[in-house]
């Protein structure tokens, strides 16, 4: 019973340290932020993993499964074309010392 | 033991994840963040994949290769195509989510009604509604950005669509209150199934009347939403993990959709339920005005003698496909020493920072990509102001015309520099369907074409001076 507090505190704390962390991202990065953000969300892998391999009937685990595979594409294609984005942003090259 | 850990996994993965997005705060520490984040993910694996509890490891092998084999073609899809891509992944994010709350009810369901505690309950009713909203939602969106031909572009509104919308959703959400109550009644489960296919389909028509352009702002409430439905299965499962990283999630969606509204002067409700496209035609037309176009030749010459030039990127530079191009002007005129700068408003495009990414691509450095707060105090000093594919984030009708539906949205002042040339397929009107008055202002100047092509001749006639002179 006592869980569910602390799965609460756990909640609101986590929020705003999202809160804080993402509000100083850089405006430039937002679209990598978002798939990189998808990416993270895709931590429904760890819950996916034990539905689908669990010992369950098989109905369910096969639930899971499909549960699993999303997450992992999501985790894969998230992971790659995040920094297949953030290889791009390159400063001046001539001018390194120049302010933004 | 091996709980203890999976439990120090579980925290390290927590402290990763928050540190990747704190990378995120300068281009220069971006690649970190994926690093970090990738570590983070396959230690939670790992720890998750070695308990004692997961004795099938078959279908785990199948799924995860799976998921490769989609994700991997995923990820190199060309930079224009993004948005779209990052729609989908809420849709598998959603989907994943709502699958799992499904399996967890019909598990406890089976295995007798103690399991399913009301905490449990209100969990996972919140876990199935966000994850299929989300999925349908998302998969909607991800439809209209693709242009898929039967999913319609333009808002699709009819009569009664609000009010169906949230009749839908009450009663969504009034079975999932009985469930919460009885949920292991001879008709819960009939009554789970209905939640899962009320949602679907409210997915489907809260997205359907959405038009384009507030797409930036449906993906990042979608992408609050992947976020949340993350945190209702972490609740689901007892997993503080799932918590933590649903979270961050959850608020960076939310961040999102905040600045994006905030850019286009409008509210949550309105984007959702506003349905952008059915005020305008209120619009009085009054007389016909002309444009004025302009050769190449000549505003290449005006180009040239330029000593600062503002270039304004819009969603039509995407479709063009013009971006390329735009960095062989760039790369003609800071050869000639004239200093280049890229406005970008935060709304450009079809989803946050989405012009960002697509310049980076061609090597134009980021510090050249100036966002609209810092950029409008240089404009009045700026020699040209070059708008490419972009019409409403310029129009000067959003200060000062009341009447006009953009009003009051932050806008770029491209009308304030001492010349504009507007690169414009048509003579359409944009997507607002209002007019603009920049182009007809005394030192605006139309080239008519479309964008890849006005510029390459821009760069051709540029190549083709210096070569003279």
């Amino acid at each position: 019973m006592n869980d569910y507090w602390s799965m609460l505190f756990v909640f609101v704390l986590a929020s705003f340290i999202g809160l804080g962390v993402i509000r100083r991202v850089s405006r430039l990065l937002y679209t990598p932020l978002m798939s990189l953000t998808n990416a993270i969300s895709a931590i429904a892998v760890v819950g996916s993993l034990i539905v689908a391999g669990s010992d369950y009937p098989p109905t369910i685990r096969f639930l899971g499964a499909v549960a699993l595979f999303a997450s992992v594409t999501n985790i894969v294609s998230g992971f790659l074309i995040t920094d297949r984005m953030l290889k791009m942003f390159k400063p001046k090259q001539q001018e390194p010392g120049e302010k933004v | 033991m091996i709980q203890v850990a999976v439990q120090l996994a579980y925290v390290a993965a927590t402290a990763l994840f928050i540190l990747s997005l704190h990378w995120m705060n300068d281009p220069k520490t971006g690649r970190r963040s994926v690093f970090a984040g990738m570590s983070a993910m396959l230690l939670a694996i790992a720890a998750t994949w070695i308990q004692p509890q997961i004795l099938h490891h078959g279908w785990i092998l199948l799924a995860i290769l799976a998921g490769f084999l989609v994700g991997v073609p995923l990820s190199r899809v060309p930079l224009t195509a993004v948005p779209q891509r990052t729609a989908l992944s809420h849709a598998f994010g959603g989907l994943a989510a709502g699958l799992v709350g499904v399996a967890k009810y019909f598990l406890w369901l089976g295995e007798g009604a103690e399991h399913l505690t009301t905490f449990r309950m209100i969990a996972i009713i919140a876990e199935v509604l966000l994850g299929f909203v989300t999925f349908t939602g998302s998969l909607v969106a991800a439809g209209k950005l693709q242009e898929i031909k039967w999913i319609p572009q333009r808002p699709v509104t009819y009569p009664l669509q609000n009010v169906g919308n949230i009749g839908l959703l009450v009663l969504a959400v009034a079975l999932g209150i009985a469930l919460i109550l009885f949920p292991a009644e001879s008709w819960s489960h009939l009554a789970f199934l209905a939640v899962v296919g009320l949602s679907l389909l409210f997915g489907v028509l809260l997205v359907v009347p959405i038009g384009g352009a507030d797409m930036p702002t449906v993906i990042s409430i979608l992408n609050s939403y992947a976020g949340l439905s993350a945190v209702a299965m972490g609740f689901v499962l007892d997993n503080k993990l799932l918590i933590t990283a649903g979270a961050l999630d959850g608020s960076s969606g939310l961040i999102l959709s905040i600045i994006m509204c905030r850019a286009m002067n409008r509210s949550f409700t309105n984007v959702l339920f506003g349905a952008f496209g059915q005020v305008q035609k209120a619009q009085a037309v009054g007389p016909q005005k002309e444009y004025r176009a302009e050769t190449i030749e000549g505003a290449s010459q005006i180009l040239e003698l330029a000593s600062s030039v503002v270039i304004v990127p819009g969603y039509g530079m995407a479709v063009a496909r013009a971006q390329h191009k735009v960095r062989e002007l760039y790369a003609q005129l800071t050869k000639r020493g004239i200093t280049v700068k890229f406005a970008i408003h935060p709304v450009a495009g079809r989803m946050p920072g989405h012009m960002n990414v697509l310049l980076a691509e061609t090597d134009i450095p980021y510090t050249d990509l100036v966002e609209m707060s810092e950029i409008n105090p240089d404009l009045p000093r700026a020699d040209v102001a070059l708008v490419i594919g972009a019409n409403d984030v310029v129009n000067p009708a959003a200060r000062s015309d009341k009447q006009s539906p953009i009003y009051g949205m932050p806008i770029i002042d491209a009308d304030k520099a001492k010349t504009v040339f507007v690169i414009k397929r048509g003579r359409g009107l944009g997507f607002a369907g209002i007019e603009n008055e920049l182009y007809f202002q005394d030192q605006t100047w139309m080239l008519f074409g479309d964008a890849k092509e006005v510029v390459g001749a821009l760069v051709k006639e540029l190549a083709g001076e210096s070569g003279v002179h």
